[in-house]
């Protein structure tokens, strides 16, 4: 190829990529779909009933540590925060959120250990533990039925960009990118599974393919291993930016932690 | 540029996943074989020599489910459940399970209903068989296809 | 630490047939899966559920590797008399959890 032709080529490349991305936009409210509804009927049941749902086992385990007091303060999360049931409505429905002391958005598992490191002085609790899940599981489950609520404002917007870009960027050794499944071919099957839209709304989820509660982060690093990307680090920036795209991509859909996913 | 069925295949990292999109068989006939003789075995052991009629059983399961690692199970058996008339006991076994017994319920007259229900493991697509043993001694038993898709990449040892 | 969660009605008529719903925390390791290195992870399972109802035994379950994580059961058993509903798993390595719950019957 002559360098005439092959800039012509690249060029006409880079414009076809953009052309996708921006053809490929976020789904309208009206048509976003949860993963619930690409579940068969009996999964389904297994969500709607919490005394069958293994969820709940986390829930009140999370129920219980909310309670116990922890750490060289001494303190436990209702000493500050009182009755879950009331002060943690609508808290999930708007993380990630930006935290000012670092200058970036977290999610709620971090900022759970915030709280655990700054102010009980207990050492912060691993990511995809037992405790760890049980909390955020509690206090995502007091939004249940709300609608996510993500405000972008010029403090997150730069960090909603990078999570929209890792959203389109083909990566890993398949090269996809997240929205050639889940904008351009959600209600398709990928090997006998169905592909859905990718709205987390229900986490931390029990998920029958892991026979347990596990986080989102937790999904998008199974994701992310299917396409044979190196996956992130647990609490990686790269992740909690590609966290709040998607869970301002789903606002307005009901939070329906603890959820149960195939 | 990767073909669909390329895709399928690396995706799932299994060699033996074919481009068959309708269910088919994953253990080998051999495996196959020695597990429908290991569940023969089992039932034997329950039933010994007595027949085993169909009916008066009701074995519930999805046909088609989304993860074979929980598949919603029910059996229920018709019977009055009085002292002289009551289900003693239903078993479950599963023709392709690396194990053929599945769950054991013993029960008597104070059940009322005579009824189980959980959630169980299915390795492939299978016919599972629940069996019901009466105070008279007779065994009855029903049948249930079941449809386990190729499920998601299996995570563990990826991550 | 839940260990296990028991759905029973707080009463009943006497005569009536109550279900029952439990839920038991167990991961249920089947001894056939492998790690990444290729070494059997042992078997680890709930072997038996009791049912007791004012110590008398209405209900076991003999549970198999087959049975799924976490494992439900559910049942029926008649509302007989007042008193107390005891709940017993046991397994592999020791495990035994116990629950209560009390039935008042009319």
């Amino acid at each position: 190829m002559t360098t005439g032709a092959a800039r012509l080529f690249l060029a006409l490349s880079a414009a076809c990529l953009l052309l996708e991305s921006a053809i490929a936009g976020e789904i309208p409210l009206p048509e976003r779909r949860s993963g619930y509804e690409f579940m068969s009927r009996e999964t389904r049941a297994m969500q709607d009933d919490d005394n069958g749902n293994p969820a709940t086992l986390w829930v009140l385990d999370g129920e219980a540590l909310w309670k116990r007091k922890a750490g060289a303060a001494d303190r436990a999360c209702s000493d500050c925060h009182g009755d879950a049931r009331e002060n943690m409505k609508a808290v999930a429905a708007r993380y990630p959120a930006f935290d000012p002391a670092l200058r970036r958005p977290v999610n709620l598992e971090q900022r759970i250990n915030a709280c655990r490191v700054g102010r009980q002085k207990a050492p912060a609790l691993a990511y995809e533990s037992k405790d760890l899940l049980a909390l955020t599981a509690y206090v995502a489950r007091q939004s249940r039925g709300l609608p996510v609520a993500i405000a972008i404002d010029e403090r997150t917007r730069p960090f909603l960009e990078a999570g929209r870009e890792a959203f389109f960027r083909r990566q890993g050794q398949l090269n996809l990118a997240c929205a050639q499944c889940h904008d351009d071919h959600w209600s398709g099957k990928l090997a006998g599974s169905s592909i859905t839209q990718a709205h987390p709304t229900g986490y931390p989820l029990y998920r029958l393919e892991w026979q347990g509660l596990g986080s989102l982060e937790r999904r998008l690093r199974g994701c992310l291993v299917g396409i044979r990307a190196e996956p992130y680090a647990y609490g990686a920036p790269e992740f909690v930016d590609l966290e709040l795209y998607l869970m301002w991509r789903a606002n307005g859909m009901k939070i329906e932690t603890p959820a149960v996913r195939p | 540029m990767t073909t669909r069925r390329e895709f399928l295949v690396l995706a799932c990292g299994a060699a033996s996943v074919t481009a068959a999109t309708t269910a088919r068989a994953q253990i080998d006939p051999n495996q196959q074989a020695l597990r429908k003789a290991a569940m023969q075995e089992a039932l034997r052991r329950v039933v010994g020599d007595s027949p085993v009629r169909r009916g008066r059983v009701k074995l519930e399961l999805p046909p088609l489910i989304d993860n074979g690692n929980s598949v919603p199970l029910s059996v229920a058996v018709e019977s009055p459940m009085t002292p002289s008339d009551h289900v003693k006991a239903i078993h479950v076994f599963t023709e392709k399970n690396p194990l053929p017994d599945v769950v054991s319920a013993y029960l008597g007259p104070r059940a009322g209903r005579a009824r189980l229900s959980t959630r169980v493991r299915l390795a492939d697509t299978q016919t599972v068989l629940a069996i019901a043993q009466l105070s008279d001694g007779s065994f009855w038993s029903d049948s249930a296809e079941v449809v386990v898709t190729l499920s998601a990449c299996l995570e563990e040892g990826l991550i | 630490m839940a260990r296990a969660i028991v759905n029973v009605p707080s009463q009943a008529k006497r005569g009536e047939i109550i279900e029952i719903k439990t839920l038991a925390a167990h991961p249920m390791e089947t001894g056939f899966r492998r790690t990444q290195l290729g070494e059997l992870i042992p078997r680890d399972i709930i072997r038996r559920f009791v049912c007791t109802y004012n110590g008398a035994e209405v209900f076991r379950v003999d549970l198999y590797p087959a049975v799924a994580a976490n494992p439900l059961i559910a049942f029926n058993t008649t509302a007989t008399e007042t008193g107390t509903l005891s709940f017993q798993w046991v397994g592999d390595n020791g495990y035994s959890v116990t629950e209560i719950a009390p039935i008042r019957v009319e």
